[in-house]
C-alpha cells in the first residue's frame, strides 16, 4: 500500500468503456425529437453570394429548415484577442458564419439544411444552389512566399531573435551548410470528425461536443449567443482525437446551435470528413532556410534559421516554427526570424507541435547536412555545441538530459553498428541508413480548478472540467491524488468533461496534466489539514498531539499512531470533507512571467531512426524507432510511453506520407479524405522503442512536463537523415516520397 | 420505407428503413448501437468494421437492407457471454491498444476476425507462397491496416493481437 501509484504502468481507467463500445462520444447522445444537420460548402475561394436558391432542398421529403444568410438568426461576432481572456484565443475564424454573404475560402459554409435524418440533409444539402460574384483569390503560397510580412512577437513568444552576427559570421565560418526546406499543409484527422448535438431549452442550452477546450467553448458560446455562461453546459466526456483540431471553435459547433435555435429542435451536426477539411483549419506550409557555420571542429559559429508560414485572410494562427533554433545549440551568433503571408484560404490552427514540428525537421535536417560536411558523427556534432545555459539570453534549463538522451539512446538502438559512408549498408535489395535528431517541446501550464471530496465510507472524487482527449487523463490525476491521498487507486473516482466541473484549462500545448496536477496536489493537501483538525479536536483520536503524519494506507499516520479518513470522519459525524483549489488567470500570469524570466523548460529527447528504402522502386520504410526522452516525472509508464510513441507515429506520417492538397487554381483541398491524404496504417509502423529518463523538473507540479508533443519533434528530420544515409540524397522537401529519390 | 429483419449481437431487430440507409446508420440511428464509430463514411478507415456472419465488414460500405438475412455482430456484442468481455477487449486494455477509442471498436472487431481468417488459411499480400502458416508481426499488421489509428496506438494493437493468439492456439 505505501507503494506508489506515481510511475507505475496502470492501465487507463476508461479502457473498459472504449473497448466495449459503452463510451458515447458527441455524436451518440440521443435526444427525442432530434433533428439532423448539414453543411452546404462555397465552392469559389473568395467573393459574394448573390442569390441562394433552396427551393429543391425545401422540397426534399423530411426537410425542417434551410438555414442562409438569408434568413438565419444572426450570432455576435466573434470576441478580439485577449492574453488576459484564454477564452478569446479560440475563435477558429474570423467569419460571422451566415450573418454574411462574403466567402473567405473554397469550402466555408454558406447554409444548413436541417432535416428529420441525416440522410435527408445530406441529400438537400447537395441541392442548394448558391450564385456568386467572384473576386480574384490568391490561394498559391509557393507564388505569394516573396510577399511575407514579419510575423508579430507575443508576449510569450518571440518571432525574432538576433544575437551577435550570423550572416558575417557564417560567411567566415571554414565549414558550412545553407539550405531551404518546405514543408506542406497537414491536416489532424483526428478519426472522430468534429460533431456537435446541441439542445436549447428557452435560454438555456446543452452541448455535447467534441472538444479539447469545454470551458472556453462555453465561454466563446456564450458571448456569441448573448446568454451568460451560467445557462450553458458543455458535455465532453469522450473525445475521439484531437491533435489541436478539437481546440478551437469551428463553424460546425456554431452552426449546429444555431440551426437547434432556429428550428427549437435538438440538433445533431456530425461533420463529414470532407466538411471537417474546409472547416477546420490544419498545419500551416512552410518555407525555410537553416545556415550553420562552424569551426573544422564542429563548434558552431553561425545558426541561421528563417520561416515563411501562411494564416488566411479571415484568421489563423502564427507557428513558433523556429523556436527550438533559440534553445538547442550554443553558438555565438545566431538570427532567427518569422514570417507570413495571408491567403484566401481556410485559416490554419495548432496541430501537434505547432512550429517546432517543422522547424526541428529544417533544423536537425541541416545539422545532419552539416555533420556530412565535417565528416563528423551527427551525436558528436550535437553533443559538441550542447549548451550548458540558454543560448540567447543566458537562462538557466530547468533541467535538461539531452546528453544522457542521445547516450542512452545510441546504446539502445546499436549506433555503432552504424557505417557512416551513405549507401554503405545494405540488406538483399535494400539500401539501409540509420538517421537522428533532437526532439525539444516547451513545458506549459495553465491555471486549473480542482475539488477533492472525501467520503466517509473512504471514497476520493476528483473533481476537475479536463478534456480526456485521449492521454489517459483521468487515470494520470487518479494515481496522483491516491498517492498524495494514500489512499488505494480503486477509490479514487475521477469527474472530467463537463462545464459543471470546476474550470480547467484547453487541452493543449503538452500543459493538461501538469495544470491539473497542481490543482489536485494543492486540494489534497488542503484536505490532509482539514482531516488532520478535525482529528485533533476530537477527543479519542490517536491523532490528537500529532503534527505532521503522513498519508498513506487510506488515512493519516505518524508512526503506528493514526486511523483512517473514514474513521475520522465518521467520528466526527460527517459524511464528507471537501477542498477546493484554483488561482486566478491575473495571480498566474504574474506567476508564469517571474517564472518564464528565471527558467527556460521543455521537453527533449533523441529520436533514432533506421529505414529501408528499396534500391529500384525509392520506396521508403521505417524499419526501427528508438526514441528517448527526458519529460520528467513520468506519472503513467504505460500511457505515457502510449503518447510518446502517438507522437512518432504522427512525425512517420509528416516525414513520409501526409500533405494536405490545395487546388492553386480554385483553392479547394483536393484530397480531403482518408483515402487520399495517407495517414500511417498499421503497416507502415515498426516497433517503436520508448525511454523515459524519469528525472523530475524540479519546477514543474510533482517535476512532470507534458508528453503530448515532444514525441513528434524531430521525427521527420530523423527519417530524412537516415534516408541521407541510405542513399545519399537529402530530401528538403516534405514529405519524402519516392519520386524525390529516383533514379538512385 | 421497408420494413426489414435482422439478427444482431443475438437478438433480432425489426427496422423501419429507407433502401438507401447504410448498415452503420442503421445500427447507429435506428439501433442506438453506437459502438460502431464513423470515421469517414467510405471504407478509408475500419472504425465502423462488424462481423457478418463472422466476416468483417465496413458497415459504412453496406447497405442495411443487403444484410436483411445475416447474422450481425458489434462490438456490443463481441463477447461470447455479453455479462463478460472477449479476450481482445481485455488485451486492449493490458496492452494499451488505444487512445481517444473511437477506432477501437473497429479494431478489436477486426482483430477478432482477422485471426479466424488466418486460422482458416487465407493469405495476405504478405504471406510467403510457401509454407506460410505463421501469424508473423508483418502478418498482422498487413492484415489490419485496414484500420487507421491517429492516436497511433499500433504497437500495443499489436501486442494485444499476440496475446490473444498465443492464448487460442492449441
Amino acid at each position: 500500500m505505501s507503494e506508489k501509484y506515481v510511475g507505475r504502468p496502470v492501465d487507463r481507467l476508461d479502457g473498459r468503456a472504449k473497448t466495449t463500445g459503452q463510451a458515447r462520444y458527441a455524436a451518440e447522445h440521443p435526444y427525442p425529437d432530434l433533428a439532423h444537420a448539414a453543411l452546404v460548402h462555397a465552392t469559389i475561394p473568395r467573393g459574394r453570394i448573390t442569390a441562394i436558391d433552396t427551393e429543391a432542398a425545401r422540397a426534399v421529403k423530411g426537410v425542417i429548415d434551410v438555414l442562409t444568410h438569408e434568413n438565419a438568426p444572426t450570432m455576435k461576432p466573434p470576441p478580439a484577442q485577449s492574453l488576459l481572456n484564454p477564452s478569446t484565443m479560440v475563435t477558429g475564424t474570423s467569419v460571422n458564419y451566415l450573418a454574411t454573404d462574403e466567402v473567405h475560402w473554397n469550402g466555408q459554409p454558406v447554409a444548413v439544411v436541417v432535416a428529420e435524418s441525416p440522410e435527408a440533409a445530406r441529400h438537400a444539402a447537395d441541392l442548394v444552389r448558391p450564385t456568386y460574384e467572384e473576386l480574384p483569390a490568391v490561394v498559391d503560397f509557393a507564388a505569394e512566399e516573396p510577399n511575407a510580412t514579419p510575423q508579430k512577437s507575443s508576449a510569450i513568444r518571440p518571432a525574432a531573435t538576433d544575437k551577435g552576427n550570423a550572416e558575417a559570421a557564417l560567411a567566415a565560418a571554414p565549414v558550412s551548410v545553407d539550405l531551404r526546406f518546405s514543408t506542406p499543409p497537414h491536416s489532424h484527422n483526428a478519426i472522430e470528425p468534429h460533431a456537435t448535438t446541441a439542445a436549447w431549452d428557452g435560454d438555456r442550452l446543452t452541448v455535447h461536443e467534441s472538444t479539447q477546450s469545454i470551458a472556453w467553448l462555453r465561454s466563446h458560446l456564450a458571448q456569441r449567443f448573448g446568454v451568460p455562461q451560467r445557462n450553458i453546459r458543455v458535455l465532453s466526456p469522450y473525445v475521439g482525437g484531437g491533435f489541436g483540431g478539437k481546440g478551437s471553435v469551428w463553424a460546425g459547433t456554431l452552426l449546429a446551435v444555431l440551426a437547434a435555435r432556429a428550428t427549437g429542435r435538438p440538433v445533431r451536426l456530425a461533420l463529414t470528413r470532407a466538411a471537417v477539411y474546409h472547416t477546420v483549419g490544419g498545419r500551416t506550409p512552410s518555407t525555410q532556410r537553416v545556415a550553420l557555420g562552424a569551426e573544422s571542429d564542429g563548434k558552431l559559429t553561425a545558426l541561421i534559421h528563417t520561416s515563411v508560414a501562411r494564416t488566411g485572410r479571415a484568421g489563423g494562427m502564427p507557428e513558433q516554427i523556429t523556436a527550438a533554433s533559440r534553445h538547442l545549440y550554443d553558438s555565438p551568433n545566431i538570427r532567427l526570424r518569422q514570417s507570413l503571408v495571408r491567403l484566401d484560404l481556410l485559416p490554419n490552427t495548432f496541430m501537434r507541435a505547432p512550429g517546432e514540428s517543422i522547424g526541428t525537421f529544417a533544423l536537425e535536417s541541416a545539422m545532419d547536412e552539416l555533420a556530412c560536411e565535417l565528416g563528423m558523427d551527427p551525436i558528436e556534432l550535437r553533443m559538441r555545441n550542447e549548451p550548458a545555459r540558454d543560448p540567447v539570453d543566458g537562462k538557466r534549463f530547468a533541467n535538461r538530459m539531452l546528453r544522457e538522451a542521445y547516450e542512452l539512446g545510441a546504446e539502445r538502438f546499436g549506433w555503432r553498428e552504424r557505417d557512416p559512408r551513405p549507401g554503405s549498408m545494405r540488406d538483399g535489395r535494400w539500401l539501409v541508413g540509420m538517421g537522428v535528431a533532437s526532439a525539444y517541446h516547451p513545458s506549459f501550464q495553465l491555471p486549473a480548478n480542482v475539488t477533492v471530496r472525501l467520503g466517509a465510507d473512504g471514497g476520493v472524487v476528483v473533481r476537475c472540467g479536463l478534456q480526456e482527449i485521449g492521454v489517459g487523463a483521468a487515470t494520470a490525476q487518479a494515481q496522483i491524488a491516491a498517492d498524495e491521498l494514500g489512499v488505494p487507486l480503486e477509490s479514487v473516482r475521477v469527474e472530467v468533461g463537463d462545464s459543471e466541473l470546476p474550470e480547467a484549462p484547453m487541452a493543449g500545448g503538452s500543459g493538461q496534466t501538469a495544470s491539473a496536477a497542481a490543482g489536485v496536489l494543492a486540494a489534497c493537501r488542503k484536505l490532509k489539514r482539514a482531516a488532520l483538525d478535525l482529528a485533533r479536536k476530537s477527543p479519542g483520536s490517536p491523532l490528537r498531539g500529532v503534527t505532521s503524519p503522513e498519508a498513506r494506507d487510506g488515512g493519516l499516520y505518524q508512526g503506528s499512531r493514526g486511523e483512517t479518513y473514514a474513521a475520522i470522519l465518521t467520528r466526527a459525524g460527517r459524511d464528507h470533507l471537501e477542498a477546493a483549489a484554483g488561482m486566478g488567470m491575473l495571480r498566474f500570469l504574474a506567476k508564469a512571467v517571474r517564472d518564464q524570466r528565471r527558467w527556460v523548460k521543455a521537453a527533449c529527447g533523441a529520436q533514432f531512426c533506421e529505414v529501408r528504402v528499396d534500391r529500384d522502386t525509392g520506396e521508403v520504410r521505417v524499419s526501427r524507432w528508438v526514441g528517448v526522452f527526458d519529460v520528467g516525472t513520468v506519472i503513467n509508464a504505460k500511457t505515457v510511453a502510449s503518447q510518446l510513441r502517438g507522437g512518432i507515429v504522427m512525425g512517420i506520417g509528416l516525414a513520409l506520407s501526409e500533405e494536405t492538397l490545395i487546388d492553386q487554381r480554385t483553392g479547394r483541398v483536393v484530397n480531403a479524405s482518408l483515402a487520399e491524404y495517407h495517414v500511417p496504417v498499421h503497416a507502415d509502423i515498426p516497433r517503436i522503442d520508448v525511454h523515459c529518463l524519469d528525472e523530475p523538473d524540479p519546477t514543474m507540479p510533482l517535476g512532470l512536463r507534458g508528453v503530448g508533443e515532444v514525441g513528434i519533434t524531430g521525427v521527420g528530420a530523423a527519417v530524412a537523415n537516415a534516408v541521407r544515409h541510405a542513399t545519399g540524397k537529402r530530401v528538403r522537401d516534405l514529405p519524402i516520397t519516392l519520386d524525390k529519390l529516383l533514379p538512385l | 420505407m421497408t420494413q426489414i429483419r435482422m439478427r444482431v449481437n443475438g437478438v433480432v431487430e425489426s427496422l423501419d428503413i429507407e433502401p438507401w440507409v447504410s448498415l452503420l446508420d442503421a445500427l447507429r440511428d435506428h439501433l442506438g448501437l453506437t459502438g460502431p464509430k464513423k470515421g469517414c463514411d467510405q471504407g478509408a478507415c475500419g472504425a465502423c468494421t462488424v462481423l457478418a456472419d463472422g466476416v468483417r465488414i465496413n458497415a459504412c460500405l453496406a447497405l442495411a437492407m443487403q444484410y436483411a438475412d445475416k447474422e450481425i455482430t458489434t462490438i456490443e456484442g463481441i463477447a461470447k457471454d455479453r455479462a463478460d468481455t472477449h479476450p481482445m477487449q481485455q488485451a486492449f486494455v493490458r496492452h494499451d491498444g488505444l487512445q481517444c477509442g473511437y477506432c477501437t471498436s473497429g479494431q478489436i472487431c477486426s482483430a477478432v476476425a482477422m485471426l479466424a481468417e488466418h486460422a482458416a488459411g487465407m493469405p495476405s499480400s504478405v504471406t510467403p507462397r510457401q509454407g506460410g502458416t505463421q501469424l508473423t508481426d508483418d502478418e498482422i499488421r498487413e492484415r489490419m491496416s485496414g484500420n487507421l489509428c491517429r492516436c497511433g496506438a499500433y504497437n500495443g494493437i499489436l501486442d494485444a493481437i499476440k496475446d490473444v493468439a498465443a492464448q487460442e492456439a492449441p
